[in-house]
């Protein structure tokens, strides 16, 4: 059996919106996956068809193989948590547990590992609605582990983690995919991801713009860029563009050259015997491929560009 | 950082046909383990038996004669062990063995006394189930079997025997004009009936098989007549029964026996009178007058079940709120789920969702039943103490009835949490669901029971509505040849105990129906 999650061409509209737009992609074994997008590009609505809770218009999304709704004991081959305030507020974390571990044919010694599992001990007998949002988070952690199943899909797993939590939850996601498991996890924020994910599933409006490594996300970003500082900006531009590369002026008086790297900037402006004050190189992060990849596909852009902060060098980079 | 975990895909243990109860348990595990729920369905049991035990406490009831407070007459009863009126004039003798009476009726007549609509003179009329005619009987105890054939006030001739049974022969009264000839024929453990309009051209009506009739019977005239009933109805509900005295007097002649009777004169009973009535003690005392063959026979009474009495269902006043609180906790069993999104927890543990639905609707259903069927237990016997205690008659039903009044509304009970737990998934909101079933199934109860409808309109309300499910709990039935006031605020359903009960789960499974469309068709 393929511990695996493959989604193939899924598309589903609600209504007037195109929630997903022919997405599809696979999820492999002993790594961890990474499912990032800016909020509305239908990660989460992905990992409900593929859970069996949304249908998809069109498409299918097989777990190891198999729908979702053909499982029996389906925990036991994907755990998953979507939704962290999904629990009865006046239930114990134990109890919470408790009913999901009967229903999949389990008993109390299960709950009680996968509660030492996520750090819980101390609150296990604690109502959730007394729970943090971090708290909840690890409950949910533990009900997706109950089954010790080989494949597990968290929905933005460090929402509401404080700084130790985030750091426990990098290692155990680590984790999982060193006993290789397929793990996949969503994010609206690529930093999150950066040192988690082996791989990466970049998606926007509905449908995957990227499916590759980390490295390879950065590579296929294109955005090596040369800032030139020049008194002589007419022929530095006019030496520039002839050997096909694009300049934009970036304000403050410099200039970004995009399609050459440093090194022949500087051979193309000796040779035209241009001045420069500068020529400085500039490699993009995986934060600014990933903003270049995702910048058509964001819903509600920032109108005010200074409110996007961070996010704004990637952006005028591209233009 | 370690997991913990040796190795993924822990072994899975066997799946298949215990998936089910796994999921049953899961959903026990999910209801006992909030503890508002828990209280709520403990709540409904508790109020079953307060709000039973108060009102029974409430109901006294004593007898009297004159202004002196006396201990009430013992209530006779039938060879089925129900409650009967047995009550009547009776010129009887023995017969042994096989053997025939006939006679022929020339009149029919009688007083009732107040009628409506003044209630202030004292009429000549027969009231339509007053009866003359022929019976043989056990004996002149009360409540023994008997076999009858009769004329009535204004149901023609019927064929009855032990109280309960009754069969219709020729519709017609009766007059010297058209006298009425009745044959009551016994042969072996079988009475034959016939009537003729001349004596010489008969017609059978029934036969019947009195239950245990020894050989040596009594066999004779009767005449009896019901109090008139009238029925008001009260301010702002309730309703006010009135029973009036009344006489029966009818003429025989043409009296033949056959078979083995001694010879010499008649036994002249009074069955079960008081004769207390000023018109028996000044106008005319209840009995026989003789002259030449020609007998006039004076009564008053009935050879009925009694309807008279409290009746056990009674003392199940706090069924009505035990529902609500029962349904506020199927629904929030449910809607909980949904406001807090933990329906994709329990649809992610079992995605065939007619599974879920089933689950969680047997479940409801099973912890009602459980939590209420003790309460209703406990109400019935204790209360039934209490009310007797009080001086209250107890209208006597067979130990199946008795069972099937406490298994049937405990059932009721489950079945109406059954009916809001898929009102929830339908709605998916708490407080529509709610309403919704409180609008279904105790709004038309009570309109019905309070008489602030016509007896028709709350009767159909009891038919079409999910409140037709409190038939379960009426226990003594309405009988076509008592004059009663057989309405929803008395105590009496327009179906079947069963049927009623039924009408309900019909809903039910109708909203059940619609529940699991909801829940395949919908995203969760």
């Amino acid at each position: 059996m393929r511990s695996t999650i493959e989604v193939n061409g899924l598309r589903k509209r609600y209504g007037r919106t195109t929630a997903l737009d022919g997405m599809s992609f696979t999820v492999g074994p002993g790594k961890v996956t990474g499912f990032v997008g800016p909020n509305g590009a239908g990660k989460s609505t992905t990992m409900r068809v593929v859970l069996g809770l949304d249908a998809a218009d069109e498409g299918t999304a097989l777990v190891s193989g198999r729908p979702y709704a053909a499982l029996r004991r389906p925990m036991f081959h994907v755990g998953a948590l979507l939704d962290a305030a999904a629990a009865q507020p006046s239930r114990t974390a134990r109890n919470h547990l408790l009913w999901l571990a009967h229903s999949q044919g389990l008993g109390a010694g299960r709950v009680d590992e996968v509660i030492e599992l996520v750090g819980l001990r101390s609150a296990a007998r604690r109502r959730v609605g007394g729970f943090s949002l971090g708290m909840r988070q690890r409950l949910g952690i533990a009900a997706a582990m109950l089954g010790d199943p080989p494949v597990l899909m968290f929905d933005e797993p460090s929402n509401g983690l404080d700084p130790e939590g985030i750091v426990w939850m990098r290692g155990f996601l680590r984790s999982l995919a060193a006993e290789g498991r397929a793990v996949l996890v969503s994010s609206h924020l690529m930093s999150e991801l950066q040192d988690t994910a082996d791989h990466l599933v970049v998606v926007g409006r509905g449908r995957v713009v990227a499916d590759t490594s980390v490295a390879g996300l950065i590579a296929a970003a294109s955005l090596d860029r040369v800032t030139l500082r020049t008194s002589a900006r007419s022929a530095a531009v006019t030496a520039l563009t002839r050997a096909g590369a694009a300049v934009a002026d970036t304000g403050h008086g410099a200039l970004g050259v995009t399609g050459l790297a440093a090194e022949r900037v500087v051979a193309l402006l000796n040779d035209d015997a241009v001045p420069f004050t500068e020529v400085s190189a500039h490699r993009a992060t995986l934060e600014e491929a990933y903003m270049h990849l995702t910048r058509d596909a964001v819903e509600f852009r920032a109108a005010v560009p200074g409110v996007a902060q961070g996010t704004g060098r990637g952006q005028e980079a591209a233009r | 950082m370690s997991t913990g975990i040796a190795a993924p895909a822990r072994s899975e243990p066997r799946a298949g046909r215990h998936d089910f109860a796994h999921l049953l348990r899961a959903e026990w595990t999910k209801f006992r383990t909030v503890r508002g729920w828990v209280i709520g369905m403990l709540a409904a049991a508790l109020v079953v038996v307060l709000l039973g035990l108060l009102s029974a406490s409430g109901n006294h009831s004593s007898c009297d004669s004159g202004p002196v407070e006396t201990s009430c007459p013992a209530v006779p009863v039938g060879p089925d062990g129900e409650a009967v009126a047995d009550a009547f004039t009776f010129m009887h003798r023995p017969l042994a063995g096989d053997g025939a009476i006939t006679v022929r009726v020339t009149s029919l007549t009688g007083i009732i006394t107040y009628p409506p609509p003044d209630h202030d003179e004292i009429v000549p009329g027969v009231v339509p189930w007053a009866k003359a005619g022929i019976m043989v009987k056990e004996s002149t105890r009360q409540g023994t079997a008997y076999a009858a054939v009769m004329v009535t006030g204004a149901h023609g001739v019927r064929m009855q025997h032990d109280f309960t049974q009754d069969t219709a022969g020729r519709p017609g009264g009766v007059t010297a004009e058209s006298p009425r000839w009745l044959r009551l024929v016994r042969s072996g453990d079988t009475l034959t009936g016939y009537e003729s309009a001349d004596g010489t051209s008969w017609t059978e009506v029934g036969t019947a098989r009195p239950a245990g009739l020894p050989s040596t019977i009594q066999v004779g005239l009767f005449v009896t007549s019901p109090g008139d009933l009238t029925v008001k109805q009260a301010d702002l509900g309730g309703s006010i029964e009135q029973v009036r005295f009344t006489q029966a007097s009818a003429v025989f002649d043409h009296v033949g026996l056959q078979g083995d009777t001694p010879s010499g004169a008649w036994s002249r009973d009074v069955v079960g009178s008081s004769g207390t009535t000023d018109w028996e003690r000044f106008h005319r005392a209840n009995g026989v007058q003789e002259s030449g063959g020609t007998f006039t026979l004076s009564g008053s009474g009935d050879i009925a079940p009694r309807m008279d009495g409290q009746t056990i269902e009674r003392t199940l006043t706090g069924a009505l709120t035990g529902l609500i609180l029962v349904v506020v906790v199927a629904v929030m069993y449910i809607a909980a789920e949904y406001r807090r999104g933990l329906i994709h927890t329990t649809l992610l543990a079992e995605p065939r969702r007619g599974r879920v639905l089933a689950a969680k609707a047997l479940m409801i259903g099973a912890v009602t039943f459980c939590a209420t069927l003790p309460a209703v237990v406990v109400t019935v016997v204790v209360g039934e103490r209490i009310l007797r205690a009080n001086g209250n008659y107890i209208l006597p039903v067979s130990a199946l009835t008795e069972v099937r009044v406490l298994i049937g509304v405990a059932a009721l009970l489950a079945v109406a949490a059954v009916l809001a737990l898929a009102l929830g998934v339908v709605f998916r909101r708490g407080v529509a669901a709610v309403v919704t079933a409180v609008v279904v199934i105790v709004v038309p109860h009570v309109l019905a029971t309070t008489s602030v409808l016509p007896d028709s309109a709350a009767q159909w309300l009891l038919r079409l509505t999910p409140a037709a499910g409190f038939a379960v709990q009426q226990s003594v039935p309405e009988y076509a040849h008592v004059l009663g006031h057989y309405a929803p605020q008395a105590g009496y359903y327009p179906l079947a105990p069963w049927a009623g009960f039924a009408v309900l789960c019909g809903y039910t499974a109708a909203a059940l129906g619609l529940a699991l469309l909801r829940l395949r068709r919908a995203d969760a």
